[in-house]
């Protein structure tokens, strides 16, 4: 059991930097982006590729970084510039990724076994692989929400959070929304890339298919998240979104140990996600039909 | 401070529903002119105002702020010369963000935008100084998410934001036809007061001919889309509403009806 809890902890740690990119285009620019399907991948693929090249795992992270804001990128100029609806431009920047991670991969998965990743350092240290994916993932979910509560605090990132809340106010504050919403498509697929990153190196490969379905997990560890752990101040959502993403694989890994058949997974998930996006509909019809309406019949 | 040079604005061109805005429109304010515009549905006011701040390009004619020529500027560069205001409350402000945040928004229009801290400590001291002119007591909820203030205070406080930096015209778009008659009162002279105090040049767009009428050094009605009427200053103190129905009429024949809400509203 305590195994299984760890693991939980150690794959919610990784997802959770994708969770905030979520976050950030799903409630802060009021975006539903699908690239990041795409992306996790990307990220995935590039950093499995350099480190197949013989290249340090550092490198590879680093460049699933750029890799990310790139696709976040064509996205923000498909959506922005050509005026493709944000959905369709997500939809359309995922599929084409999928070409381009085979290209980046050249083949459909990579294999990392025995080759050094960002893991090796702590495991020298003498932490099992478990642990050290607890301890790197949680140190870079910190220096994520340490610089983003930083970066939305500032000038620009006010400018990105009130393009989501009202892009009209905005132009007329003379922000120029096109460049916010890029900006914060970058860096939420940015942080998705990350996570595709640490994700390959710690399951040890990099398979084409491993960002089918990502954006409901991030949904659903967002939704979550908010839900258990409230949404007061902005740090304090940032955190929630890590607690979220660990909680939902707790939830997923609690089911499985359950006897759920591994194969119902993304039904399991999409099912929470409906149930969770519709609660307050649902509260509503309850609402409405238990009590008595004011003035009533 | 002004100029707008023989503006057209067509709608749909070359369709069925092909409708001609702006027909040629010019007009020039002077600095701290304060500007009623007044017309029926169509006839073309909003359509100015949205020429004017930027919403869409004109199809002929051009627009000069201060002798530059902003015609081609886009809505969030043109916002470095514009305070403006709107009709719906909900559409000034970010309902998501504080107080503070909004107005520090605001307090950055027209300059640039970097990795400085969003607001500041003499910032904060600044906006409740402003605040406490509103009257509202919103300085004691700076913090306060602008979602919860109700329709007047939000519409007050777009004002303040639209103000905090002198701008070079201040556009009000139907700012107070969303409130109640009493709201609506209170932020037409808590604008008085703001363009007084600062000497705003301004361009007011209303459906109200009292409101044109009480308000303003000058008074432009609109049809069909081109002026009308324009009267400014004795003449246009000495206004009453059954001269402006028949200087529109003069202007305009009477095959053209005044719409009961100019009149009654």
């Amino acid at each position: 059991m305590e195994q299984i809890l760890l693991g939980a902890l150690s794959l919610g740690l990784l997802w959770s930097v994708m969770t905030i990119g979520v976050y950030i285009t799903f409630r802060i620019l009021s975006i539903a982006d699908m690239t990041v399907e795409g992306t996790i991948t990307l990220g995935a693929a590039v950093t499995a590729r350099v480190i197949s090249l013989g290249a340090s795992p550092w490198l590879g992270l680093a460049l699933s970084i750029l890799a990310g804001m790139l696709a976040g990128l064509i996205t923000g100029l498909l959506h922005t510039k050509l005026g493709i609806p944000a959905l369709l431009s997500g939809i359309l920047t995922m599929i084409a990724l999928f070409s381009i991670n085979l290209r980046v991969m050249t083949k459909a998965n990579i294999s990392l076994l025995r080759m050094d990743t960002v893991y090796t350092p702590l495991m020298s240290l003498g932490l099992n692989k478990t642990w050290a994916v607890i301890a790197l993932g949680a140190m870079c979910a910190a220096l994520v929400i340490g610089l983003l509560y930083w970066f939305f605090g500032t000038e620009v990132g006010s400018a990105i959070r009130a393009t989501g809340a009202n892009p009209n106010m905005v132009r007329a504050q003379g922000i120029h929304t096109d460049t916010t919403l890029i900006l914060g498509l970058m860096i939420s697929n940015a942080l998705v890339g990350i996570s595709g990153s640490l994700i390959a190196q710690s399951q040890n490969y990099a398979d084409l298919q491993m960002g089918t379905g990502s954006i409901v997990i991030g949904l659903a560890s967002m939704i979550i998240g908010e839900v258990l752990f409230g949404k007061r101040n902005f740090f304090l959502r940032f955190l929630s979104m890590v607690l979220g993403a660990i909680t939902y694989r707790i939830i997923i890994a609690l089911v499985l140990k359950m006897g759920m058949p591994s194969d119902d997974l993304k039904l399991f998930t999409a099912i929470t996600v409906v149930f969770a996006l519709s609660l307050p509909k649902i509260k509503g019809l309850i609402n409405g039909r238990l009590r008595p309406r004011k003035g009533g019949m | 401070m002004l100029r707008v040079q023989n503006l057209t604005k067509v709608f749909n061109h070359n369709t069925v529903n092909e409708r001609v805005a702006l027909d040629n429109v010019s007009l020039t304010l002077d600095a701290g002119d304060f500007v009623t515009v007044i017309g029926g549905n169509g006839a073309g006011k909003s359509t100015l105002l949205n020429c004017v701040a930027g919403l869409y390009p004109p199809d002929a004619g051009s627009i000069f702020i201060d002798d530059a020529n902003v015609t081609r500027l886009p809505e969030y560069k043109r916002a470095a010369y514009l305070g403006r205001v709107f009709q719906d409350p909900m559409m000034g402000t970010a309902a998501d963000m504080n107080i503070e945040e909004n107005l520090a928004l605001a307090y950055r229009r027209g300059r640039p935008r970097g990795l400085r801290w969003g607001i500041t400590a003499p910032e904060r001291v600044l906006y409740r100084q402003m605040l406490e002119t509103l009257d509202l007591g919103l300085e004691t909820r700076m913090q306060s998410k602008v979602g919860l203030l109700s329709g007047g205070q939000r519409q007050a406080l777009t004002l303040l934001m639209a103000t905090l930096h002198k701008p070079r015209l201040l556009l009000l778009d139907e700012h107070t036809a969303a409130l109640d008659p009493k709201t609506a009162k209170k932020v037409l002279e808590l604008s008085d007061r703001f363009i007084q105090d600062g000497n705003l040049t301004t361009m007011m767009v209303t459906h109200n001919m009292r409101d044109a009428i009480r308000h303003g050094n000058r008074l432009i009605m609109m049809s069909g889309g081109s002026i009308a009427v324009d009267v400014s200053g004795e003449e246009k103190a000495r206004l009453t509403v059954e001269d402006l129905l028949k200087m529109f009429e003069q202007a305009r024949g009477t095959e053209e009806e005044i719409p009961d809400r100019m009149i009654l509203g």
